[in-house]
C-alpha cells in the first residue's frame, strides 16, 4: 500500500463541544485586531460613511452569531457571571420617539485606542458595536436601525459613545398588539450585558 | 546579572486587561469573511492576513518587551522558548511548545494545542487552501524582525486540515546586526 497518504481526520464543527467556559485573551490581542479590521476597511473605501456602513456589517456578522451562541447555551441570565466584564453604563429609552432606545457607554471597548484624525469627521468606531447590536436584534426578529455617535460629556475630554437603537416600524406595531413582548423586553435588558460582551 | 527571563506568561496575563475570546474568535471570523469576499482569491487571502499579522506583530513587539521583563535572549533557542510560553500566554491566553530542533539550532516547531482563533470555525470546501491563522505567523515574523531576526514561519500542520494539532515553523534566516542612528563620534 505504498503512497496512500495518512487518512486524516476531520472533526465537525457540530460535534465539538460548544462551551468550555469562560476563556479570554488579552485586550490588547483584541484591539491590534479590531485596528487591523478598520485599517483593512479603510483601504477599501473612499469615504467615511462607507467605512461605519463596512465596520458595521463585520458587526452584524458578530452580532448574529452572538445571538446563536447565547441561544445555544441558553444562559441569557447567566451571563453576568460568564462575562464579568463591565455592563453597559445605560440602557435608555429615547424620550422623543416612542421606538427609540440608547446605549451610553463612557469608553466603548473598540474606542479604548483609538483617536480619530480631524480629517475623518464625525466617524466614531463604534459603528462595530452598532452593527453587533443591529445582528442580534436582527437575528432575533427584531429588525432596528442602530448607529453609533458620539456625545461629548461636560468636563471631559473625550466624548461618550451612544449607540442608538431605532426599532423598524413593524416592531412597534407587534408590541402594540401583544403589549410589551416579552421576548423583546428580555433582549433589551440582556442589550447592556450582551453589549458588555463587547 | 541580568533578571532570569519569566519561563510562564502567566502572571502577566492575569494581570493584564483581557476580554472574552468568543468576542475575538467572531471579530476574526468577520475579517477572514471579509478578505474572503472581497478579494476572492484565497492566495490573496492569505498574503494579506500575513500582511495583517506583520503589521501587528510590528506594534506588539513594544507591548511584549515593555509589559513581560524579558532580558535580552542569548539564542535562538531561548526566542522562541519565550515566544512560546510567554508571548503567546500573554496575548492569546494558551501556550504553545517548541520541538523538532533541527541540527544547527536555526528551524524549530511551534506546537499549539489550543488556538482560540478556531473555535466554531470549519473550512468549507471552496477553502481547503486557505490558512486560516496565518495572521499568527505574520505576527511571528514581524515581531522578530523588530528585535533583529530575519525569520520565515509556516504552518505545517492545521487543525483545520485535519491535523491532530497546529504546528509552526519557525526558521531563523540571518540575525541583522543592529545599527545605530549615531555615529560615535558625533
Amino acid at each position: 500500500m505504498i503512497g496512500v497518504g495518512k487518512i486524516k481526520q476531520y472533526t465537525n464543527v457540530l460535534v465539538k463541544p460548544l462551551n468550555k467556559g469562560k476563556q479570554e485573551v488579552s485586550l490588547s490581542a483584541f484591539s491590534f485586531l479590531f485596528s487591523e479590521l478598520v485599517q483593512y476597511n479603510q483601504t477599501q473605501v473612499d469615504n467615511i460613511t462607507e467605512l461605519e456602513r463596512r465596520l458595521e456589517d463585520a458587526g452584524y456578522a458578530v452580532g448574529a452569531r452572538v445571538l446563536e451562541l447565547l441561544c445555544h447555551r441558553e444562559k441569557m441570565a447567566m451571563l453576568p457571571h460568564v462575562l464579568k466584564d463591565a455592563v453597559a453604563d445605560s440602557l435608555e429609552k429615547g424620550t422623543e420617539h416612542e421606538d427609540e432606545y440608547m446605549i451610553s457607554e463612557k469608553e466603548l471597548l473598540v474606542n479604548r485606542f483609538i483617536s480619530i484624525p480631524k480629517d475623518k469627521g464625525t466617524f466614531n468606531c463604534g459603528a462595530f458595536v452598532a452593527g453587533i447590536v443591529r445582528g442580534v436584534l436582527d437575528s432575533a426578529g427584531f429588525p432596528a436601525v442602530v448607529s453609533a455617535h458620539f456625545v461629548p460629556v461636560e468636563g471631559q475630554q473625550r466624548p461618550r459613545t451612544t449607540i442608538l437603537i431605532k426599532f423598524a416600524e413593524e416592531v412597534i406595531f407587534k408590541k402594540c398588539i401583544v403589549g410589551v413582548s416579552f421576548f423583546s423586553s428580555n433582549i433589551l435588558r440582556n442589550l447592556p450585558v450582551i453589549l458588555s460582551f463587547v | 546579572m541580568a533578571p532570569v527571563a519569566p519561563r510562564s506568561g502567566d502572571a502577566i496575563f492575569a494581570s493584564v486587561e483581557r476580554v472574552n475570546s468568543e468576542l475575538f474568535t467572531l471579530t476574526y471570523g468577520a475579517i477572514v469573511r471579509q478578505l474572503l469576499t472581497d478579494l476572492e482569491e484565497v492566495d490573496e487571502v492569505n498574503k494579506q492576513l500575513d500582511q495583517m499579522g506583520y503589521n501587528i506583530g510590528v506594534r506588539l513587539v513594544d507591548e511584549f518587551l515593555a509589559k513581560s521583563n524579558v532580558s535580552r535572549c542569548v539564542d535562538f533557542k531561548e526566542t522562541t522558548e519565550v515566544i512560546a510560553k510567554v508571548g503567546f500566554k500573554m496575548f492569546l491566553g494558551v501556550t504553545a511548545s517548541v520541538t523538532n530542533w533541527d541540527a544547527d539550532g536555526t528551524s524549530c516547531s511551534l506546537i499549539l494545542e489550543d488556538n482560540p482563533l478556531v473555535d466554531f470555525v470549519e473550512l468549507p470546501d471552496t477553502c481547503q487552501g486557505l490558512y486560516y491563522c496565518n495572521i499568527i505567523s505574520g505576527v511571528i515574523r514581524g515581531a522578530l524582525e523588530m528585535v533583529s531576526m530575519k525569520t520565515e514561519v509556516s504552518w505545517i500542520r492545521d487543525m483545520l486540515r485535519g491535523d491532530d494539532v497546529f504546528e509552526l515553523q519557525v526558521k531563523l534566516i540571518k540575525q541583522v546586526p543592529e545599527e545605530y542612528p549615531y555615529k560615535d563620534d558625533e
